[in-house]
């Protein structure tokens, strides 16, 4: 992977041509893995499975990183060797530069109490603690006093919006609800790697586009590192400022949701692109032509560099042919032609 | 047997497995009938096992006991300070709880014994109960505490029953408590379950009457020694219930508590086992019931209380008599079951409150607390209400007593033919044609059955244990046991199997049928054995009789659980595709619920095993007879052989069910670790 040493330096976690494999042999083939003599003729001998194959990854701090993949393509396990809840059979993860497979049973501990913070696809809400008593849960393992862990599980339940309810226990809540718990409790212990496994998987349609929303206001306002499993393309370039596309356990594209959906790598992924309305994913940049010196004239108006053309569409009204390009200091960094969005809308 | 070629194809990896399954079989079966036709004259060894070569395994096991208690040391301690301080642990508080119930409390020695203060009246502990019934289940379970403890007082069962009741209040928790330790040590450490779960396997299929001759003789006789039998009998139930409870906690919020960074302890106490609960809870239940069923055995070896009066009466063939105390039993079994079901069922289900004071919030405690001070004063008013007077006690016993005699006096022929025909052309053949047949071709075809299930070790294990019998030299007493556990759990399946499908979709029907076969559960299985004598004599008609009514409630339990638990889309999509009522039974239903119905088989075996040493009483000749003279004789190590060799019969049939059941469910693509998560 040609993953340079800068941004690693930013990266809040790091995977290192990490490797899972299941089975019988797993061992063994970690062992061949670590010391790169694992050979594909190997592989396909084995009996075990490889649910996690040669994946190289850097998570840079403060963004929404989505790992995107079908049922069984192995998600679940990366996620699960980021945090070493599964033990990777071979690579590395580094977490703020330290070696994660090198940490000690007790160092684990002192860093998934501090920093790290998860969310169930079934939500894995204790059935005997109230609201109340799961989302404080993480805290009360802290050793946390009664008082100071429950005002802060009180906070997080308002973040969430279910105050009123923190005396309720978990089944008698509806799913989005029992997954605002989930949410709730993850962040209690204000984690700086936020891990969400497919949170909204288990809801409806409906509820699982108001928790999107929900999400996205709390990422506004919270600004984690996190990493977000979904299966769902669409929710993938709804959240994820980046995405990792995996196939078989293999990673085959990471990008922005704008590179991804523009240039697909392999026809696997241009098979999640294809019914992806372009101008909702493209963003305005992409399209804008550098400003040359007719400014004003017929420009109708500016817009953000980072909206998208769906977005800045509108705004040419009845007959504008321009629309001026800003970027977020508010200087000018070019135009926006008519044609150009309009052709790309006729694409779909 | 031809479709059990795919299988063995995917397993062992042969392309031509299965022809070669088809050619195990068949050369199995040409030696099993070579060996049938001509063991007895060529060789007789493989027909039957020379009595001479048979090592003197009962002696040594003898021998080796009383050196336990006489010598062995553990260097700090001896074995037999050992024994005492394990008797003193459930001593104390026995005494404890016994004074509560039934002595008061007692200040000096023998009969210069003073009270300093009385036992709980019967008004309070009544009134308790009901209060905790009332808690858990509401005005109904409330009722049902009256009418079981009622019927206990008025029939004169009181003070049996709070001493019945004193070693159960001990025993369960420490059985309870005790299997949970053990189970959550079998899921920490996979080595540990390695070791104990065979271990388990034996405990739950040896009879209870194997391991009380070795009590009897460590701990002597008296109600110490019961409660020890009652313990070692309900923990292995307990630490299995607790490790498939605990290995069934979802994957989930196990890795939620790794998240949360819960240390060990936290992990097994915050996480593991309240997630667990529910079926802990089940396993508690368990305890209860299996602690109640130990009761009367549990009078053999010094227990008092009901489990005596009804075996004194059964000494006496008091019919009457016996059938109160053993009706005693079940209104206490009932009570219990149903008092700790419900205490389950509310803390899985418990909502949220909002109330604000500790009287509010805890009405029951409160009243409870109330209604003790209040019989204590009451009692100390008016005696009656501390001692309920034996003018006011009823009974009905005589009236039993003259029922039996009227029936054997009027049906005399009719019950005789019935019997006749049965031994004539069931019993006898059947009985004949399993002792004509070679060992080392029962032990060669048990062997086929376990490769062809599961694999070569199951085959090792089944031929190992098979031999093993033989050379014990208890080769007839083991096909006794076979041919007599048999046909019962053949019986047992005709009646409990359609019973099972008729009432599995009728929730009124099964009610009713469920309270039927709970209460045959709980009943003490002496009880069913003192109706049949009197009606058949003793024999082996009677005992089939009794393992038949003792071993159906199991038959019909899982065929209903079975049937109810099939996937509700399943038979909606079967319904849609236009499948009549029957074909939805059999292409589906009864198809799906198979793997569970199979483990109905498998209890039903096992029920009918247990029952074994108590039906030796009427005569018959198989392992369980071994066995209860060897209780007579207090020789242990006859004891142990045979109770061994019971128990080897039992993992036998358990394992190859097992595997049969297994492979079902995988045929079906039912996981076996709860694929609904
Ligand atoms: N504990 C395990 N033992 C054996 N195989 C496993 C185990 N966990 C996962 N696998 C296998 O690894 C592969 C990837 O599984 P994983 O759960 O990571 O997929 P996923 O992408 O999360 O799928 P889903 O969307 O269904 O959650 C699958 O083929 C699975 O069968
Ligand atoms: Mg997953």
């Amino acid at each position: 992977m040609p993953d340079t040493e800068a941004p690693e330096a930013a990266a809040k976690l790091v995977c290192r041509s990490v490797w899972k494999f299941f089975g019988p042999d797993a061992e063994r083939l970690g062992k061949a893995a670590d010391a790169g003599t694992l050979r594909s003729d190997q592989l396909a001998g084995a009996t075990a499975v490889a649910a996690v194959r040669d994946v190289s990854l850097s998570i840079r701090e403060g963004e929404c990183f989505v790992i995107m993949g079908l049922s069984g393509s192995g998600k679940s396990t990366l996620v699960r060797c980021m945090s070493r809840l599964v033990e990777p059979s071979a690579g590395e993860i580094l977490f703020d530069g330290e070696n994660l497979l090198a940490a000690s049973d007790r160092r684990m501990i002192e860093i998934r109490r501090r920093h790290m913070g998860m969310v169930f696809q079934n939500f894995a809400l204790l059935p005997h603690l109230t609201v109340l008593g799961n989302v404080a849960f993480p805290l009360e393992v802290q050793g946390v006093a009664r008082a100071r862990r429950e005002a802060r599980a009180m906070e997080m339940i308002g973040l969430v919006g279910l105050s009123g309810r923190e005396h309720f226990f978990p089944r008698e809540l509806s799913g989005g609800q029992q997954q605002r718990v989930g949410i709730a409790r993850s962040l209690a212990v204000e984690p700086d790697l936020w891990f969400l496994d497919e949170p909204f998987s288990a809801l409806d349609p409906l509820i699982r586009r108001e928790m999107q929303d929900e999400f996205m206001r709390l990422q506004s306002v919270l600004k984690k590192t996190i990493v977000f499993i979904t299966h769902d393309f669409d929710e993938a370039i709804r959240l994820g400022d980046r995405i990792a596309i995996m196939k078989d356990g293999a990673v085959v594209q990471v990008g922005t949701p704008e590179e991804i959906v523009l240039a697909p790598a392999t026809d696997y992924v241009s098979e999640f692109t294809r019914n992806v309305t372009r101008a909702k994913v493209v963003k305005v940049a992409a399209l804008s032509s550098p400003a040359d010196g007719t400014t004003g004239g017929d420009t109708v108006g500016e817009v953000s560099d980072r909206a998208t053309i769906a977005e800045a569409a509108p705004l040419f009204g009845q007959a504008g042919t321009r629309l001026l390009v800003k970027d977020r200091d508010g200087s000018i960094v070019g135009v926006l032609e008519r044609e150009r969005v309009s052709a790309m809308m006729m694409q779909g | 047997m031809a479709a059990l070629g795919p299988a063995q194809t995917a397993r062992t990896g042969w392309p031509g497995a299965p022809s070669l399954g088809l050619l195990v079989w068949c050369v199995a079966l040409v030696v099993f009938a070579l060996l049938w036709a001509y063991a007895g004259t060529l060789a007789p060894w493989a027909q039957e096992w020379p009595r001479a070569w048979t090592p003197r395994v009962a002696a040594t096991i003898s021998t080796f006991m009383r050196w336990l208690v006489d010598e062995a040391s553990f260097g700090l301690f001896t074995f037999i300070e050992f024994t005492r301080f394990l008797s003193a642990m459930v001593e104390a508080p026995y005494r404890f709880v016994l004074s509560i119930l039934s002595t008061g409390f007692l200040s000096g020695q023998g009969s210069q014994a003073v009270q300093i203060a009385p036992p709980v009246s019967w008004a309070g502990v009544i009134g308790v109960f009901v209060i905790a019934a009332h808690a858990a289940g509401g005005r109904k379970l409330a009722l049902l505490a009256v009418v079981c403890l009622g019927f206990i007082l008025l029939f004169g069962q009181w003070a049996s029953a709070m001493v019945t009741l004193a070693s159960i209040v001990v025993a369960v928790p420490i059985g309870a408590v005790g299997g949970l330790l053990l189970g959550i040590a079998a899921v920490r450490w996979r080595g540990f379950e390695r070791a104990i779960s065979p271990v388990l396997d034996l405990m739950q299929t040896i009879p209870i009457f194997a391991y009380l001759v070795p009590i009897l003789f460590l701990f002597g006789f008296g109600p110490v020694a019961a409660i020890l039998a009652t313990i070692i009998y309900a923990m292995p139930p307990m630490t299995r219930i607790a490790i498939v409870a605990l290995r069934g906690v979802a994957p989930e919020i196990r890795d939620l508590g790794r998240m949360t960074g819960c240390t060990r302890r936290q992990m097994t106490w915050r996480v593991m086992v309240p997630a667990a609960m529910p079926g802990l809870m089940v396993g508690v239940n368990q305890v209860i019931m299996l602690s109640l069923n130990m009761v009367i055995i549990a009078s053999m070896i010094g227990a008092g209380g009901l489990g005596f009066d009804v075996l004194s009466a059964l000494r006496r063939l008091d019919f009457g008599a016996g059938l109160e105390a053993g009706v005693a039993i079940v209104a206490l079994a009932v009570l219990l079951d149903r008092t700790s079901q419900a205490f389950a069922r509310r803390t899985v289900q418990r909502a949220h409150a909002d109330g604000a004071g500790i009287l509010a919030r805890h009405p029951h405690l409160a009243a409870g607390t109330a209604v003790l001070v209040a019989s204590f004063l009451a009692g100390l008013v008016a005696p009656p209400l501390a001692r309920w007077p034996q003018a006011w006690e009823l009974s009905t016993g005589t009236f039993w007593s003259e029922l039996v005699r009227w029936i054997n006096v009027n049906f005399f022929d009719e019950l005789e033919a019935v019997k006749n025909a049965l031994l004539l052309n069931v019993l006898i053949p059947f009985k004949r044609f399993l002792l004509g047949l070679p060992w080392l071709g029962v032990a060669l075809l048990g062997g086929v059955a376990g490769w062809a299930l599961s694999g070569f070790r199951l085959a090792a294990l089944v031929v190992v244990l098979s031999t093993l019998i033989a050379v014990s030299g208890l080769w007839d007493q083991a096909m006794t046991t076979i041919y007599l556990c048999g046909i019962s759990v053949v019986f047992a399946l005709m009646i409990g199997v359609p019973i099972g499908v008729w009432s599995a979709d009728r929730p009124a029907v099964w009610r009713v049928v469920q309270g039927v076969i709970d209460t045959l559960q709980t009943l003490p299985s002496f009880v069913y054995l003192m109706p049949v004598v009197m009606l058949f004599r003793v024999g082996d008609f009677t005992a089939m009789i009794a393992i038949v009514a003792y071993a159906l409630a199991p038959a019909i339990r899982y065929t209903a659980h079975g049937l109810q638990q099939v996937d509700p889309r399943l038979i909606e999509a079967g319904r849609a595709a236009g499948c009549t009522p029957f074909q939805l039974l059999v292409k589906i239903r009864l198809k799906l619920a198979l793997p569970e119905i199979m483990l109905g088989v498998n209890q039903t075996i096992m029920l009918a095993l247990s029952m074994l040493v108590i039906t030796a009483l009427v005569g018959t000749r198989d392992l369980g007879q071994e066995v209860y003279i060897a209780l007579t004789k207090a020789d242990t190590g006859r004891g142990i052989v045979a109770g061994l060799a019971v128990a080897f019969i039992a993992i036998i049939a358990d394992r190859l069910i097992s595997a049969g059941a297994a492979r079902a469910r995988a045929r079906l693509g039912l996981s076996a670790e709860g694929g609904g998560r």
